[in-house]
């Protein structure tokens, strides 16, 4: 058993999550309190002695399904039925038996036809069975996912390989049309708002579905290549360590939920840091003033009210496809936090430039703001295809002298100019009249220079030049900002 | 950690962690299994909870429920900017032994000094309070995210050795190991010594079964039809983009409003007409709003 905490323990440090050996102490201790054939009750106690942050919750979730998967007699895989060969070599997990009734139509598997699936499966819908559900999710893999042997995967090809099979959208649209005709009292119809209240139900029972599918993959691919495989493909970097560049479109809304918890601990610690910062300069003046009372001995020095200055900020950011997702996380975050500025203003640019402050005045959210700012801003000059250059141009022949000595500027970019003319002069102009010059690439500091990079040319007029590749490291510059 | 085993007079509360969901739900708290187990093992190892959740979960109500099933005393220290030792932990009643100085007008000082730092000038606070009572108590710590970290320090000694020391007097060590828990809004990261003391419990937005059982319980009159729309709205509701969410708090308000209006059943219009119990702000509702009438004109 220790040695399964162990390797979990030492899977979950892997994932990102700081797990300190006092917890992984608790955790011993913890499981021992309850009882090991309770899996939920065992999950909630490693859950709350080694996971304390929310945002981790998935990654242990993950890391936990695969560890601790589910082997009780049920969910006994035949080896013959599934890979041949295979015996179960995995380390012991908690062979949790999680009391369940076995259906007999899951147990007799061989002859089940796709159309006996189908009524299965629109029969656990509209009842709400879940040991159906379960079984059906085990038929549905065994059917359609086509799993291999050794394949180093983690699943997703197979989810979705069965997922596609099964037409959920059309069951529930399906179980929607019935609900509609049988409602009590024929005559009236559903009221819309009954009528979407009602999808949603069958939309969360899929849902149900799409997880004891997800689970039986994974249970299978356990038994296929061990726990610490399967973990290893399955890892996921948390929200706040995902590359900007390479999200994909869960870990994107994954991360824009996590944006705002973190605009608003910036808040509050910058709002606090000021308030902090108490003792200005030496007031010379009233200090030699007030020293008169005790004899002109200066006993009671006298400083400066300090007057923290809110800087002022000038966001102008690449928004073209390659580089869109950086830029909208770093307007949102910027503008979430706008009351630590005196003023923000913001320009979007590809090959033209545009400025966009006003879209994000006039919104409420800031999510309504970047999608308006797609749609209404002017940014496309030629063809289309970022030019640094002419976009910094135009930005100084239009804007330039708005610049002073109390402005930051923070330019967003990868400096993919697409090998027109850098024009850094401009960038040099720009940063004698402004406070400051940054910019911050979303790119890993490795590829800077190679290809039609150019941001060692830009970088030599900057007062700092950051790497900037996930929400962890925007945050940390954000905070320095101040 | 040290005396969590030697604590000798410990006596555990909870038979199991099924126990602790009927009792829980028999003072009208309702339970998932993850959160009655966390309550569990926080009885067994001894030490404190952090709840962190959404505002409006039931954070707060947690330890008053716990405190009610127990028959223990709640001792609350609510948190703020600002706050101090001598707010949190306790301090000297410096009036009375000003007077006991002048009383003793001529005694030797050694003699006033050993008096005057006497328990009788003490003055509990809360942490003290909780670690010196002799009968049961639950200690709740509200909203611990609020105040600093420098400040967090106080808390770590009460909560891995429950006990508190004071230069003059000595070490106060508690003679049974509360019930404690510490809630936060999560406005700021708390640091790792602190989360690493506590048991861990993220409160979320229940299911809408458990939403619906919520509702049966307190909201009284409410028929079982009413209580499932409710929470079925409320769940469309916050599957919706909106600055706040409704939660579980404003979903019984809107259901006593619901109930004392004498509503059946809830279409779109009373939805509306309603929705600035569930939601707080001006563009949430204009939204919400104009989700629900959408679908009004798709249909």
């Amino acid at each position: 058993m220790l040695d399964v905490l162990t390797g979990f323990v030492a899977e979950l440090r892997r994932s990102g999550l700081p797990v300190s050996v006092t917890e992984a102490a608790d955790a011993a201790e913890a499981i021992r309190h309850v009882p090991l054939e309770d899996r939920q009750a065992f999950k909630y106690a490693l859950g709350a002695t080694l996971v304390k942050s929310s945002a981790h919750w998935r990654a242990f979730d993950t890391a936990f399904e695969v560890y601790f998967s589910l082997r009780g007699s049920q969910y006994e895989i035949g080896t013959d039925e599934l890979f041949g060969t295979r015996e179960e070599d995995v380390p012991g997990g908690v062979g949790a038996g999680e009391v369940r009734e076995r259906r007999d139509g899951a147990g007799g598997l061989e002859a089940v036809s796709p159309e006996e699936i189908a009524a299965m499966l629109y029969r656990a819908l509209r009842d709400r069975d879940k040991a159906m559900l379960a079984a059906v999710a085990r038929l549905a893999v065994r059917l359609y996912a086509g799993m291999e042997p050794g394949r180093p995967v983690g699943g997703t090809y197979y989810f979705y390989r069965t997922l596609r099979n099964l037409d959920l959208d059309g069951v529930v649209e399906r179980l929607v049309d019935e609900a509609r005709g049988t409602v009590p009292g024929d005559a009236e119809a559903l009221t819309p708002l009954e009528e979407r209240l009602l999808e949603e139900e069958y939309r969360a029972r899929v849902e149900e579905l799409q997880r004891e599918i997800e689970a039986e993959i994974r249970r299978r691919l356990v038994s296929d290549r061990g726990a610490g495989a399967l973990a290893q493909a399955l890892r996921k970097p948390l929200p706040e360590d995902v590359d900007f560049m390479h999200a994909s479109r869960e870990e994107l809304v994954m991360m824009r939920r996590a944006i705002q918890p973190l605009a608003r601990k910036l808040q509050a610690r910058l709002a606090r840091k000021r308030r902090h910062l108490r003792r200005g300069a030496l007031d010379f003046r009233s200090t030699v003033r007030h020293s008169l009372s005790y004899g002109g001995v200066p006993a009671d020095p006298r400083f400066r009210h300090p007057r923290p200055s809110k800087p002022e900020i000038v966001v102008i950011a690449d928004i073209s496809g390659s580089v869109a997702a950086f830029a909208r996380f770093t307007l949102h975050l910027v503008h979430a936090i706008g009351a630590q500025f005196s003023q923000v203003r913001s320009f979007v640019f590809i090959d033209g430039i545009d400025e966009v402050s006003r879209i994000f005045e006039r919104c409420e959210t800031v999510t309504e703001a970047v999608h308006r700012v797609n749609q209404e801003a002017d940014v496309v000059w030629v063809d289309g295809h970022s030019d640094y250059g002419h976009a910094l141009g135009v930005f100084r022949e239009r804007w330039g002298r708005q610049i002073g000595p109390k402005t930051s500027i923070i330019v967003l970019g990868d400096a993919r100019s697409n090998y027109h003319s850098p024009e850094a002069w401009v960038l040099k102009e720009l940063q004698q009249r402004a406070r400051h010059v940054y910019w911050l690439n979303p790119e890993p500091k490795s590829y800077w220079g190679s290809g039609d990079s150019i941001i060692e040319q830009y970088a030599q007029f900057c007062d700092g030049v950051y790497e900037c590749r996930n929400l962890r490291q925007l945050g940390a510059f954000v905070e320095n900002l101040v | 950690m040290s005396g969590r085993d030697e604590g000798g007079a410990r006596r555990e509360r909870f038979a199991s962690v099924a126990a602790v969901r009927e009792q829980l739900h028999s003072v009208g708290y309702l339970a998932d299994d993850g959160l009655s187990g966390v309550v569990y093992l926080a009885d067994r190892l001894g030490k404190p909870v952090l709840v962190e959740g959404p505002a409006g979960t039931g954070k707060t109500e947690l330890a008053k429920s716990v405190a009610a099933m127990t028959g223990a005393r709640l001792i609350r220290l609510q948190c703020y900017e600002g706050l101090d030792e001598s707010k949190a932990l306790y301090e000297w009643n410096y009036k009375r032994q000003l007077l006991r100085i002048q009383v003793e007008q001529g005694a030797a000082w050694a003699d006033i000094e050993e008096d005057i730092f006497t328990e009788e000038f003490l003055l509990t606070r809360p942490l003290l309070e909780a670690i010196r009572a002799s009968e049961p108590v639950v200690l709740l710590i509200d909203e611990v995210d609020r105040v600093e970290i420098e400040t967090e320090a106080l808390l770590l000694e009460v909560l891995s050795d429950y006990q508190v020391s004071i230069p003059e007097l000595g070490t106060v060590t508690a003679t049974q190991i509360p019930l404690v828990f510490l809630t936060s809004n999560n406005t700021r990261e708390l640091s790792e010594a602190l989360k690493r003391r506590c048991l861990y419990l993220h409160l979320d937005y229940p299911s809408v079964e458990r939403e619906r059982e919520i509702v049966l319980v307190k909201v009284p009159g409410i028929s079982e039809q009413l209580a499932d729309q409710v929470a079925r709205i409320v769940r469309s509701l916050r599957s919706l983009d909106l600055k706040k969410h409704p939660s579980i708090s404003e979903t019984l308000d809107w259901s006593r409003t619901l109930v004392l209006l004498g509503i059946e059943s809830v279409d779109a219009e009373t939805t509306r007409e309603t929705l600035n119990l569930l939601l707080k702000y001006r563009s949430d509702i204009e939204a919400a709003s104009k989700e629900l009438g959408a679908t009004a004109m798709t249909a």
